[in-house]
């Protein structure tokens, strides 16, 4: 099993470092090369195949699993429950993307800290164990179409803050997310951006994170992506779970509804 | 004025019953407790200019402010000391290239660089580049070096804002991202014959 993985990721690495085809390269092929990489399998089994080990382990200070976890579906329900979030949830009384429901869960019924979280870093600790979680969940709504329910008034408001944020420009460099996501088929170097604005593009780049990355061999939730696109920005550091990163997921969430689940992606 | 500016688009695009203050007072208190502060990329840069809080909506501001937003940034652009716009096209390539600086993983005292490539084609030679901005590929051999062209070019670099307001380019030498000589010298890598820019 690992050895397939190890073979698998060894041609993605392949296909990414191809500059020609990178340079020439549109979204629509790159939709085609993304199938014919997961054809070969995607790194990311691994973090799922963790992931289910630990939501169903006993753990923390108040030794529960996570299976009575209420991920909007219902408590235990992770089959599609991540290609509806972000949601309002009443017990918390915010709306709440995959990872900050995770931390209420983790928090509620394990005793699990959220500071765990917030002052932790990637790939560490209970982040590591929040990613493979995170890897395990939205491999449950893989294929599925992207399905936020925008009913809620709260939910209303979290897409207008969302999308006053991503159009905020601040900072020594004057970028707002607009500002490399705002128009179509743009890129920078030979990373093509997708226009977050527009459906399609929302669908292509919502829909496929949570993602493992080929060039760092990481699998990044998508926390982490908002986190070094905040970083690119020259903005200071958004805080894990935060309101700005919720607004922002909902926003792109919504221009995303229908398109299709492909997460855990695979990125470059 | 400030007020003004920042309040009234969005009282436009709201479709239910929160008015544009509130909204915009939430907005703020949201910006405020969802970052921290991390190296030299400090909290207080979320606080915006007045040209960029009006380049921060969907819709482009009237064409009247756009014109006081461009003769207002004409006015920070420093010009060289020493009446030289040129410096040296090889240093000035490494600047292109390079797109590092101002990030929470930067350190101060660090050489910022242009991060050109991330925007713009630029040599006869490198094929990785963005396309945020246009090809700025045989920039001296199309435009010449007349002292208006240079000057132009010049100003555009020191100040992207003062040409085309709500410019996606960076004020380079306005925000301190490059210094006045790596600026001599990105210049003399879009204008000098010999540069991979001009000749492949
Ligand atoms: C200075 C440029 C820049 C800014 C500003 C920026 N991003 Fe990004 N973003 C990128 C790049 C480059 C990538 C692709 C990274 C890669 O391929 O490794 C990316 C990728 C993404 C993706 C994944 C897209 C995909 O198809 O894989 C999302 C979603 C995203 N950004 C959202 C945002 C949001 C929201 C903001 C504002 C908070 C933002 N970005 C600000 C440069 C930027
Ligand atoms: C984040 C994107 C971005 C970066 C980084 C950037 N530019 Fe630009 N640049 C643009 C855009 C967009 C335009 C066209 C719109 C405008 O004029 O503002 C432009 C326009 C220009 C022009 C004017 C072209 C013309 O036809 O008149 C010059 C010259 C230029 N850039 C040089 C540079 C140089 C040199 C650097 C690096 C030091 C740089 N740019 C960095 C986005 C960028």
């Amino acid at each position: 099993m690992k050895k397939r993985l190890t073979l698998a990721a060894l041609a993605i690495v392949a296909a990414f470092t191809a500059p020609a085809a990178m340079a020439e390269g549109s979204a629509a092929d790159g939709i085609a090369q993304y199938r014919a990489m997961l054809a070969e399998g995607n790194p990311s089994e691994l973090w799922e195949l963790a992931g289910e080990d630990i939501w169903k382990e006993k753990r923390g200070p108040k030794q529960a699993s996570l299976e009575q976890c209420d991920l909007g579906k219902g408590p235990g329900v992770v089959k599609g429950a991540s290609a509806a979030l972000p949601r309002y949830f009443k017990d918390t009384g915010r709306v709440q993307d995959l990872e900050s429901r995770l931390m209420s869960c983790m928090e509620t019924l394990q005793g699990i800290a959220p500071e765990n979280f917030v002052k932790g870093k990637w790939g560490k600790g209970e982040m590591e164990k929040m990613e493979q979680i995170v890897a395990y969940v939205v491999g449950q709504s893989r294929d599925m179409k992207v399905n936020v329910d925008m009913s809620a008034p709260q939910m209303k408001k979290m897409y207008a803050l969302g999308k006053e944020a991503f159009f905020y420009r601040a900072g020594p460099m004057d970028f707002a997310c607009a500002t490399c996501h705002g128009q179509d088929d743009k890129r920078i170097r030979l990373q093509d951006l997708p226009n977050l604005t527009k459906h399609e593009g929302a669908a292509a780049g919502w829909g496929s994170w949570p993602a493992y990355r080929v060039s760092n061999g990481q699998f990044w939730t998508m926390q982490h992506r908002l986190n070094d696109c905040y970083r690119q920005q020259r903005f200071p550091e958004p805080i894990y779970g935060s309101d700005v990163t919720i607004a922002l997921s909902v926003y792109m969430a919504k221009t995303a509804n229908g398109g299709t689940v492909m997460t855990p992606g695979i990125k470059r | 004025m400030k007020k003004f500016l920042m309040i009234a688009p969005l009282a436009l695009g709201m479709q239910f019953a929160v008015a544009g203050d509130d909204m915009h007072a939430e907005f703020k208190q949201m910006m405020d407790s969802s970052f921290k502060g991390n190296g030299i990329a400090e909290k207080h840069r979320l606080y915006q200019l007045d040209f960029q809080a009006a380049c921060s909506t969907e819709k482009s501001p009237s064409p009247a402010m756009l014109k006081a937003i461009e003769a207002e940034q004409m006015k920070t652009i420093r010009w060289p000391s020493d009446g030289k716009y040129t410096g040296d096209w090889k240093s000035g390539e490494k600047i292109a290239i390079s797109g590092r600086g101002l990030t929470w993983n930067d350190k101060a005292d660090a050489a910022n660089g242009g991060g050109c490539y991330n925007c713009h084609q630029m040599s006869h030679n490198e094929i990785s580049y963005g396309t945020i901005g246009p090809s700025l590929l045989n920039y001296g051999k199309l435009r010449g070096n007349s002292s208006d062209m240079l000057k132009y070019t010049w100003g555009k670099i020191w100040n992207a804002k003062a040409y085309n307001a709500c410019s996606n380019m960076p004020r380079n030498g306005d925000a301190e991202i490059l210094t006045e000589r790596q600026i001599k010298d990105v210049m003399a890598y879009l204008f000098d014959p010999e540069s991979p820019v001009n000749k492949p």
